[in-house]
């Protein structure tokens, strides 16, 4: 499994010498959203903390390094981590609203539901952030303010992005919070009883999980150009980014990779083409199709499957 | 005299039910004492608002001169007190090395834990044999058993213990209690919570009767055994 990885990794590197600027967007998608699944994961996987609401993440950590950019023309390099902050800081009230008052399950998804909405309507109606109408970012081309010419530097940025969510999970993996954050997803009440800060420990991981995701937010923003409340903080975006685990494999590490070689191209692809044809739409039609597939035959999510595949295999 | 454990005049309760009303108890160092009583009279509730699950309404318990009421469970379990529920509450899809790791505690360190972790896989030499497997598909009695060692994971002054024989084979209960008599032999105070009451009363120092949330009875084994209120209503003699 180790040398597979290490193929891949290899191919992914050489890749964008081969691809057309179309299919460099197509994998410029798979690895955002794979990292912006691997954010999620770590508290709605490993710990078993539903949230509907990560858009609010990637709005706050977008708005704010924009808006520092355009007002300060303070570099997005150094924002991405401001809006990082800021991201977290969302994450801790809303964790501690949540958490304090043992929120969980539906309650828990509602309240971050609710919190995203709360943002998107705030910043709709905030003239410095552009109202409903939003942010538009002007090209210049300049690298020390995240805009490239060329879109193979996107490419190798969403890919790092990708690699360092997946390093950082794996860590957590290792350490006792990991162990912690699965112990209160099988059960709070006995991880509880055990002495397990419970409350310290799901704190932790929405605090991690959002300023990851608020880092997301400043790539979300430069490579789109622009930012509106309603795609930004928006409950689609929200569904898209817990899509990519869930197919894939929730609180597995691969599973958010694997979400999104299954789904980002599926949903790009079937966009532009179905689109071309004049049955726009159609592709939502596909991706249903595709979600129920995956709760009918694997509801764990496809990781799981294949890594039992694998050890079969080895075994035999 | 400070004291080890000292249960005061707690009051425990659930919303308007009142579970515990004023009971009192006591556990020296190094001693077994069992707290009986039948379905509903209070027991796991006293034992839960001692391990900090639950909130105590009024009356105090103090560990060790220290005043334990207010504080979670991730406070209670390093000061020396680790709690086996009941119905062994296990983490079934963790294996048996996972499901000893979390009764660790956050405080201990690596070394501290492969030490516990040696000395609960010579009480319990099943549990090695099994590390790697899931929890969830070992037998009861084993499960028991990874309950009781992952409450000695945390090196607990004072174990407690919540209906450790519930649905267990007798040849399996008699193992259990034989090592919780043996877990005492090191020093180890126990508070134990059992239906089995002429099991309990005999591997124990001491017993408290609980009976609608109130101690009603207490004593030493012997006076308990003797009891014809005990023999009545527990023992069926």
């Amino acid at each position: 499994m180790k040398w597979l990885l290490g193929i891949a990794l290899l191919i992914l590197l050489v890749l964008p010498n081969f691809l057309g600027s179309y299919l460099l967007t197509v994998f410029i998608f798979i690895f955002f959203y794979a990292y912006l699944g691997q954010a999620w994961n770590l508290l709605g996987g490993y710990g078993g903390q539903i949230s509907l609401g990560h858009a609010a993440f990637v709005g706050v950590g977008a708005y704010t390094s924009t808006y520092l950019a355009m007002t300060y023309r303070l570099s997005p390099w150094i924002g991405m981590f401001i809006g990082g902050a800021a991201a977290a800081l969302l994450g801790a009230v809303i964790g501690y609203l949540g958490f304090r008052f043992g929120l969980r399950g539906f309650y828990f998804i509602l309240l971050t539901v609710a919190f995203a909405e709360i943002c998107r309507l705030i910043v709709a109606h905030l003239e410095a952030l552009g109202g409903a109408l939003g942010l538009f970012i002007t090209f210049t081309g300049d690298p020390w303010q995240f805009q490239f010419s060329d879109n193979r530097y996107y490419y190798y940025i969403a890919l790092g992005l990708m690699l360092a969510s997946m390093g950082i999970v794996a860590a957590v993996e290792r350490t006792r919070m990991g162990t912690y954050l699965t112990a209160v997803r099988e059960d709070e009440d006995a991880s509880e009883a055990l002495g397990v800060n419970t409350f310290g420990t799901k704190l932790a991981a929405i605090v991690l999980s959002a300023f990851l995701t608020g880092v997301g937010g400043t790539f979300y923003a430069n490579y789109l150009f622009s930012l509106q409340p309603n795609t930004a903080f928006g409950i689609p975006l929200s569904v898209e980014i817990i899509l990519r685990p869930i197919v894939g494999g929730s609180g597995t590490l691969m599973g958010p990779i694997l979400g999104s070689f299954i789904l980002s191209p599926l949903a790009e692809l079937s966009r532009s083409y179905l689109a071309r044809g004049g049955l726009s739409g159609v592709h939502l039609i596909v991706y249903g199709s595709l979600l129920i597939a995956v709760v009918l035959f694997f509801p764990r999510g496809a990781y799981p499957y294949l890594r039992d595949l694998f050890r079969k295999r080895g075994a035999a | 005299m400070s004291g080890f454990l000292k249960v005061d005049g707690i009051e425990v309760g659930y919303g308007d039910i009142t579970a515990v009303r004023g009971a009192s108890l006591e556990v020296r160092p190094g001693e077994i004492v069992a707290l009986i009583g039948s379905n509903g009279a209070g027991k796991t509730t006293t034992l839960r608002a001692i391990s900090g699950l639950l909130p105590v309404r009024r009356g105090r318990i103090e560990f060790e001169g220290e005043r334990l009421t207010g504080l979670p469970p991730s406070k209670v379990v390093p000061r020396g007190i680790a709690h086996v529920p009941e119905g062994r509450q296990l983490f079934p899809s963790m294996t048996v090395l996972e499901n000893l790791e979390l009764g660790a505690g956050a405080g201990a360190g690596k070394a501290q834990r492969t030490e516990s972790m040696e000395w609960v896989f010579q009480l319990f030499p099943r549990l090695r044999e099994r590390q790697g497997q899931l929890a969830g598909t070992l037998s009861g009695g084993e499960q028991q058993m990874l309950a009781i060692g992952r409450g000695l994971m945390a090196r607990p002054k004072l174990l407690m213990l919540d209906e450790p024989s519930l649905g267990l084979a007798p040849v399996m209960v008699r193992a259990i209690f034989d090592n919780l008599m043996e877990i005492n032999r090191k020093g180890m105070a126990i508070l134990l919570v059992e239906q089995n009451v002429l099991r309990a009363l005999q591997l124990s120092h001491r017993g408290y009767v609980l009976e609608n949330g109130q101690v009603v009875l207490e004593g030493p084994r012997e006076t308990l055994l003797a009891n014809g209120h005990i023999k009545q209503a527990y023992l069926g003699r």
